[in-house]
């Protein structure tokens, strides 16, 4: 091969990658956009590119009590079963991640095995579960059901921080006189902070979001934000949801600059 | 001096490790709120009638020899392969472009990619509905291009949902590939082309077979991910195409056949963890391959 055979090869090679990455994060990003755009529209359809601008819908949203309901059982479900899971997750966290015990393991796969489950199939054990013991439905049945399906993100985030936690800071700290419960307090916990943060936040996102495990467990009383939207836009092509979206867009941009300031999400997500 | 920390590791008074027991409460939920209630699941699908009396395994007899309910399952599954295969394609050239790039453009890639993983799902989906849509921005751009003259439909179509999925199921594949990618030594692509290989011969040889294991991983997370997306495949995939997700709300919430739906449930559940014990299977001889190096 001659270097200028090769250097064409080589060259089709990165043009060729570089096109499909180009457009393949074009076309993840440019839903986003194209829900931010059209929620300024000033007419009733969602044609895009809108015929005027205005911030009705916005207006709109303002007044939409059923939305405006359910967005706050959804934030109220998040927060309660975010907290759970940091208390019951950092703690599983803890006793498994150092420990080279069977039950370790398979208490892992158990806490992991959400993740990878249809939680739809969940979803439906823990109706017919709930109606079975004479639980009836409410936020608490929704707390303990999204707490199931979003502690698996606390474990793995806590449990990859304490795998990068050097053993010999804990022997120092033992040598020095500390007890194991004040190491803990100044030492392990600043240490795997960001990761307890950023498993949180990631618990809180998905609790915010979760539709399956909802679906089963909410009623009219106990309505949750996704499953809401989901349901207006079976009925019709409401512009209220465009606006509704774009807040949320935003809203989970901005979180997204928070918490890579304070935790580097992005490098945790990436190992 | 490493071994010598590892070697005390399970001493007793040992302070490196925490004790099971805080692993508990987490254990007790679990045990009661997730496996107590797949294991009735399990007990409800074994009844031939609504009521759950008799015993019997008619619900899994109706379900696998039912051409509907089978061509459901099969489509479902086809789908997954699908939206995966679209996936691995955009997203492998992500994650190679994100290892090339400097410190700034790698954390606007992560963004770029994080982004709809964080967002909900009926905002993406809806998103989905706006450009498929029939004024949408596909067909805005066809009309005024003169290429059509009535506008296509999108919506409500296989090759819709397929590119709706695999866009809200990218991060999933993109993630594990960018960790597989950083961890691939750069000194083999270079050993590699010192001998004589060319660019795309050393992605395929080298490249691709280092980073299986992020493959697997990503494909494992899209798949499973892809085919329980009950939102999008209802709103993007409108009344026509019915997948298991549906087909299970469908009978247990319309129709309250409980045992019906319990089947249901856990065939699916089943053939999820066939697939996802099958890259698995691929994953570890792929490791090993890795490892080889």
């Amino acid at each position: 091969m001659s270097g200028r055979q090769r250097n064409w090869e080589a060259l089709s090679f990165q043009i060729v990658m570089t096109a499909i990455a180009v457009l393949a994060l074009i076309l993840i990003v440019s839903p986003s956009l194209v829900v931010v755009i059209v929620s300024f529209t000033s007419g009733f359809s969602l044609k895009f590119p809108p015929q005027g601008y205005s911030t009705r819908w916005y207006v709109e949203l303002w007044n939409a009590w059923q939305l405006q309901f359910a967005a706050r059982n959804s934030v109220v479900v998040a927060m309660s079963s975010t907290a759970l899971s940091i208390v019951l997750g950092v703690a599983a966290a803890l006793a498994i991640s150092r420990s080279k015990a069977l039950t370790a393991k398979l208490l892992d796969s158990l806490f992991m095995s959400p993740l990878v489950l249809p939680a739809l199939a969940f979803g439906l054990a823990a109706l017919m579960f709930f109606s079975l013991i004479g639980l009836p439905i409410s936020l608490l049945t929704l707390v303990i059901g999204h707490t199931i399906v979003c502690v698996p993100y606390v474990v793995r985030n806590t449990v990859a921080a304490l795998a990068q936690l050097e053993p010999t800071l804990l022997e120092s700290s033992a040598i020095l006189g500390a007890s194991r419960l004040y190491t803990f307090r100044r030492i392990v916990l600043p240490l795997i902070r960001p990761g307890i943060i950023s498993g949180a936040f990631i618990a809180f996102m998905s609790s915010f979001d979760n539709v399956p495990v909802s679906l089963f467990l909410r009623d009219a009383a106990t309505d949750m934000l996704p499953i809401r939207m989901w349901q207006d836009l079976e009925g019709k092509l409401d512009v209220t949801i465009a606006a509704l979206s774009s807040v949320l867009i935003i809203g989970t941009v901005a979180l997204m600059a928070i918490m890579e300031r304070t935790t580097g999400l992005s490098k945790r997500l990436t190992g | 001096m490493k071994s010598a920390t590892t070697a005390s590791a399970t001493a007793p008074g040992d302070v490196t490790s925490f004790s099971l027991g805080l692993a508990l409460p987490l254990g007790v939920v679990f045990a009661i709120f997730f496996v107590l209630p797949l294991a009735q699941l399990f007990y409800l699908s074994l009844h031939n009638d609504t009521a759950a009396t008799v015993w019997g395994l008619g619900q899994y007899i109706k379900f696998l020899s039912d051409p509907f309910s089978l061509a459901v399952l099969g489509s479902t599954l086809l789908l997954g392969a699908e939206v995966t295969l679209a996936c691995l394609v955009l997203g492998y050239p992500i994650a190679w472009l994100y290892q090339r790039s400097g410190s700034r453009v790698q954390t606007l890639i992560i963004m770029i990619v994080l982004l709809p993983l964080l967002t909900s799902v009926v905002v993406r989906t809806f998103a989905w509905i706006v450009i498929l849509g029939r004024q949408g921005i596909i067909n805005s751009v066809l009309q005024s291009l003169g290429l059509i003259g009535t506008p296509l439909r999108m919506i409500y179509t296989q090759g819709g949902l397929i590119a709706a999925l695999a866009q809200v199921q990218m991060p999933l594949m993109v993630l594990p590939l960018i960790t597989a990618i950083g961890r691939i030594d750069p000194n083999l692509a270079d050993a590699s082309a010192s001998l004589g290989a060319g660019s795309w011969r050393t992605f395929v040889k080298v490249m691709l077979p280092l980073s299986m294991p992020g493959i697997i991983a990503g494909c494992t997370l899209t798949y499973a991910a892809a085919i329980t997306a009950f939102i999008t495949q209802s709103l993007v995939g409108g009344g026509q195409m019915l997948f298991m997700p549906m087909y299970l709300y469908q009978q247990a919430s319309t129709l309250q056949n409980w045992p019906f739906a319990a089947a249901i449930s856990i065939i699916f559940l089943f053939a999820v963890l066939a697939i996802v014990a099958l890259f698995s299977m691929l994953g570890r001889r792929a490791r090993g391959y890795g490892d080889a190096r």
